[in-house]
């Protein structure tokens, strides 16, 4: 069975239907959009940094479920986190979705972002899922816009066509 | 089950049943997922039958020699066959001579050496070029690439709601600077029939030539360019139950000599030294390199195959198909069908409210169907329509009423996954 099954599980449905930390922020110190040029999806992301930890966190944008599940799940995930913390969770994430790491048998911070796991046998969605966290990289390097296609993009990587 | 049972019941009749050509298709046995194939991804690339495969493997392992060259027995058969592949492809489209087929890559490949050999020789700054809404990428960027080199205009066909060509609009874009008209036969994103015929006599009373992108419209209804009167006519192979790598450009022969040569090589010259080289006559002027010789030959018998099914037959049957489709998407709550125009080719369109087209995809493919989501390399027309992209069936003469029903279920499942 390929991964289309156990992706479309009720927590991400749950997030897709009611994503949290959904909007803007008054002020934010950092924020970039995000954009993946093949299938139109793009998301912005602000937050707040008090001192090197995650003060606030909010996105909006248009996209597939599995890229708005990801990108809400993303901010309560690293709402209060250092911005070491953060990007440790931006590389696991991003091995996990791509089949470098084995969320099963490798250690990790991810929780219970595992559930997304399921985009590495789906090779188009791959991006769908990774697109939240290119943005809160280039967020947190002050990077205003990204894109997947992008080849200043430093998350930038072959994986697959959408 | 008993809604399928139910639903068998109901189907209108056809005169043509495709299950007595399925089995040609060794492809449609697939269980993807489990679940039995149901393959509505033919605007992107139709199937092939067997018939194509056996013509592609019998060249490959008898025939194949280059072309035009050697005088050994091998070559001669190579080239006599790929030059009947021209004349089967000629005749197909009832071109007025063979010479006016020039075998390319593809309908983009097409495109680009029409854009190269006559646009680059005739259009300059300040000129015109008339696209439309509707086009596919790969009639749209060609020319901005020229437009943007020479300093020239493109003007642009809207459409209305239904996705059908303002034409009235179409006519008031023309100007004393016009010098092309490119225009799409058929839409691939909403399967909008154009009218061509009109619109090439328009520009013919004005002195402009008409390109038609045909791409969407050779496989799927008869093309006679002599009665639409096109200057160009491009489509490609692999849509039409051929192989990748091969499609056609149509000239009419007095424009084809006039052109420049797109690419330089072998073949295409007649003669060659270091201060001069002396040009090959149409159609090796403009077919630089060892052609994709078997790819030809596979499209030749491509042709002959669905010539004897019957063009008019495959138009009939998938009519019966998409007038079937569009009656029961209709009927269904949250699905919005994207392009209505009056004369539509078997290409639905959709947007099901709430859920993203990525999303529809996906959960189909878990069915084992098979439809394209995305933005159908035509932005314009997703812009045009407010919508990021949509989901797109689209069928061929081999898909049939119950998978019109296994889709209509498909996406009853996914509204449920997304209650």
């Amino acid at each position: 069975m390929t991964g289309s099954n156990s992706l479309y599980q009720e927590v991400i449905l749950d997030h897709n239907r009611k994503p949290r930390n959904y909007g803007t922020l008054e002020q934010a110190s950092h924020h970039a959009n995000g954009h993946n040029p093949l299938c139109g999806d793009h998301l912005s992301l602000a937050l707040n940094l008090d001192g090197e930890r995650i003060a606030a966190i909010a996105f909006e944008g248009e996209s597939c479920a599995i890229c708005k599940a990801s990108a809400s799940m993303m901010t309560t995930n690293v709402k209060g986190k250092t911005r070491q913390e953060a990007e440790t969770l931006v590389q696991e994430f991003r091995d996990m979705a791509t089949g470098q790491l084995d969320t099963e048998k490798q250690a990790h911070h991810l929780g219970r972002l595992t559930v997304f796991a399921g985009v590495r046998d789906l090779p188009t969605r791959v991006k769908c899922a990774i697109l939240p966290w290119h943005t809160l990289h280039a967020a947190l390097h002050s990077v205003a816009d990204t894109s997947t296609e992008s080849e200043s993009d430093p998350m930038h990587a072959p994986i697959g066509d959408a | 089950m008993n809604m399928n049972q139910t639903a068998l019941e109901s189907h209108p009749q056809s005169a043509f049943d495709p299950a007595s050509i399925r089995a040609d298709f060794p492809i449609l046995a697939l269980r993807p997922n489990g679940k039995p194939l149901v393959y509505l991804d033919n605007a992107a690339s139709s199937q092939m039958p067997q018939q194509v495969i056996d013509r592609l493997v019998r060249y490959q392992s008898t025939q194949h020699a280059n072309i035009h060259r050697a005088v050994h027995t091998l070559s001669e058969i190579a080239t006599a066959e790929y030059e009947e592949a021209r004349r089967k492809l000629a005749r197909f489209i009832n071109a007025r001579e063979e010479r006016e087929v020039i075998f390319t890559s593809g309908t983009t490949d097409a495109i680009n050496l029409a854009m190269h050999g006559f646009g680059r020789k005739f259009i300059g700054a300040g000129d015109e070029i008339i696209l439309t809404t509707l086009e596919h990428h790969s009639n749209i960027v060609p020319w901005q690439m020229l437009a943007e080199e020479e300093g020239a205009k493109i003007r642009v066909v809207p459409v209305n709601d239904a996705g059908e060509l303002l034409i009235d609009e179409y006519e008031g874009l023309f100007s004393e600077r016009t010098r092309l008209v490119g225009v799409t036969h058929v839409s691939n994103a909403l399967g909008s029939v154009n009218p061509v015929k009109r619109m090439i006599a328009f520009a013919h009373a004005r002195g402009v030539p008409v390109l038609v992108d045909g791409a969407q419209a050779a496989p799927h209804m008869p093309v006679d360019v002599q009665d639409l009167d096109c200057d160009f006519y491009a489509f490609s192979g692999h849509k039409l139950c051929g192989p990748t790598g091969i499609g056609v450009l149509y000239g009419k022969a007095a424009l084809l000599e006039r052109m420049q040569p797109f690419k330089g090589g072998g073949d295409m010259i007649l003669s060659v030294t270091f201060e001069k080289t002396t040009y090959n006559v149409i159609p090796q002027k403009f077919e630089a390199g060892t052609p994709p010789i078997a790819a030809a030959i596979g499209l030749g018998a491509a042709v002959d195959y669905l010539c004897g099914i019957g063009i008019d037959t495959i138009a009939a049957h998938e009519r019966a198909l998409l007038a079937y489709a569009t009656a029961k998407l209709a009927r269904m709550p949250g699905v919005r069908i994207i392009g209505t125009a009056a004369d539509k080719a078997a290409v639905l369109s959709f947007a099901l409210e709430g859920v993203h087209p990525h999303d529809v995809g996906t959960l189909l493919n878990q069915d084992g169907i098979a439809v394209r989501t995305g933005h159908h390399c035509a932005q314009p027309v997703m812009q045009r329509f407010k919508v990021p992209a949509t989901t797109r069936a689209s069928f061929a003469f081999y898909n049939t009423l119950a998978e019109v029903d296994a889709l209509a279920a498909g996406i009853a499942n996914v509204q449920k996954v997304f209650r």
